[in-house]
């Protein structure tokens, strides 16, 4: 079998097949495609402005490493005009993050960014050692999911930066909107999938350049470009329900690899379902040509698979989801009937249990103990705090 | 090159680990294995022969489940072929030449 051609540039041997679209690249193609179709999603998305301030979320791994690498490359290539830091959270892991901040500083150093590293311990007066010690392995994910999120946003605000990015890639978004349907919260899913989060009430901006890179291809671009990044596990148990929201993700990546894209997608349009969410696609609704050329009838332009989608289709669409609706309407009738003859009175909505919060977009304010922005009276993180720091264990958020 | 001078019943090979899997190998990333040409039934050695070997004589985890889940590569790992994507290459079917490197890398790890 003679081995296939890059699809792009017909001379080099490919090295890689892009899982959202089966194209066939070489490496020197597919570092340029990986690379532009970042740039295309900072540029369509409007994510930064020239002399911005941006704090890198860097871990040391395989996603902040390439973002950090990419993100250098573009803001020389395309002349960004970013002041570029590193910024790393030190949960207080004995054994764990020990070893990925050396990473870090030898990321600072390659890339020469300045870099900041901020504790735990400074911030909230506990460990993740210590929290484990308190509350035991379980549920302390938690903890330090809660922690983090924060963690970022207050080392930036010490930086006086105003804008953190992180290394979130389509897979993890994927596996965010998996979970968030399963746990039918959409007010999050709605969030998850924005690529820029936090509002004028907020004083740092988020976001994820890497929305829509597959992990795969991060993979790959670090392995042919020969970056040095760190692997590890935490050394505590993982999340069971996100392990296996990932691996449900990784199996249908592997049996039809666009199933990610397809997900992120289909998380964006239910996120503008929600009330008073703001439409997080990307800018360019797939009419700007990728840099890539169609090599087989799958390979489309712009962000996301849904470039194939029929252009002016909703309508249409729109007409025969109300068909639809009615013929189901027809069968739940019948379904209704049998029922109430055995039943107590109907109930509006019955999918939804009593407890559960209205579907309504989540109205942000501070929180009253830290000034953080929270959708609470108290945030996440102080509500564990007191908890942690009354050494009450286990608290359900 | 040097085809002529290789033992017919054996096919030198060089296997790596990464992005974590090496954790399953005794911490050790890169290794130079000398494998059966061919399968019991005769037929060529293939990167399911390798898979095989890996796990009768390589791992010594007992997590197995992280590298091979229903008798496949779990999903979420990657295998180069001489750098190349093995979706490129024929997969498990590939049959393995004398010289080749096989690549393992994880991406289920954190980044």
């Amino acid at each position: 079998m003679a081995p296939a051609l890059c699809a792009v540039c017909k001379t080099a041997r490919a090295l890689i097949k892009r899982p959202k679209n089966h194209a066939k690249l070489c490496k020197t193609c597919f570092i340029t495609i990986f690379e532009d179709e970042v740039h295309h999603t900072i540029i369509s998305s409007k994510l930064f402005f020239p002399g911005e301030k941006v704090a890198i979320g860097a871990s040391g791994g395989k996603d902040s490493t390439v973002l950090a690498s990419v993100l250098k490359t573009l803001n020389e290539r395309h002349g960004y005009g970013l002041d570029l830091v590193l910024l790393s959270i030190d949960e207080g892991i004995k054994g764990y993050r020990d070893d990925s901040l050396e990473t870090v500083k030898k990321n600072a150093i390659d890339y020469d960014m300045p870099l900041k590293v901020v504790g735990y311990d400074e911030l909230y007066g506990w460990t993740m050692d210590q929290v484990v010690e308190t509350i035991g392995k379980k549920g302390n994910c938690t903890y330090c999911g809660v922690f983090r999120r924060q963690a970022l946003d207050r080392g930036a605000k010490m930086l006086g930066i105003k804008h953190v990015v992180t290394g979130h890639n389509a897979d993890d978004v994927a596996e965010t909107v998996l979970m968030n349907l399963l746990r039918g919260d959409l007010p999050r899913l709605s969030r998850s999938t924005s690529i820029i989060t936090g509002d004028s009430r907020s004083e740092v901006k988020r976001s994820k350049p890497l929305k829509y890179s597959y992990e795969k291809e991060i993979v790959l671009y670090a392995h042919h470009k020969k970056l040095l990044y760190f692997t590890t596990e935490c050394i505590y148990s993982p999340e069971a329900f996100r392990g296996s929201a990932r691996g449900l993700i990784k199996q249908l990546e592997r049996v039809r690899p666009s199933s990610i894209l397809d997900i992120v997608r289909s998380g964006e349009d239910m996120a503008r379902l929600v009330p008073g969410a703001s439409s997080s696609g990307c800018g360019c609704k797939g009419k700007e040509d990728a840099p890539l050329t169609a090599e087989e009838e799958e390979v489309g332009g712009g962000c996301g698979s849904s470039a194939g989608r029929p252009p002016g289709g909703e309508m249409a669409a729109m007409d025969r989801q109300l068909r639809e609706n009615e013929e189901a309407e027809g069968l739940e009738i019948d379904v209704a009937k049998t029922m109430a003859s055995k039943q107590e009175p109907k109930r509006e909505l019955p999918i939804r249990n009593s407890n559960s919060k209205p579907t309504t977009q989540q109205v942000l304010g501070n929180c009253r103990l830290c000034g953080y922005m929270s959708s609470q009276d108290i945030c996440q993180a102080c509500t564990l705090l007191e908890g942690l720091n009354k050494n009450r264990a286990q608290i359900q958020i | 090159m040097g085809d002529s001078a290789a033992d017919d019943s054996k096919i030198p090979i060089t296997v790596d680990f990464s992005g974590g899997l090496e954790i399953l190998f005794s911490n050790q990333r890169h290794y130079a294995l000398s494998l059966p040409a061919a399968d019991k039934d005769g037929s060529p050695s293939t990167i399911k022969s390798l898979v095989g070997y890996l796990l009768k004589e390589l791992i010594k985890d007992p997590r197995q489940d992280l590298f091979v889940l229903d008798g496949h590569i779990r999903p979420g790992i990657l295998v180069l072929i001489n750098n190349a994507d093995w979706e490129l290459e024929g997969e498990e079917d590939y049959e393995l030449q004398a010289g080749d490197n096989i690549f393992f890398v994880s991406t289920l790890h954190g980044g």
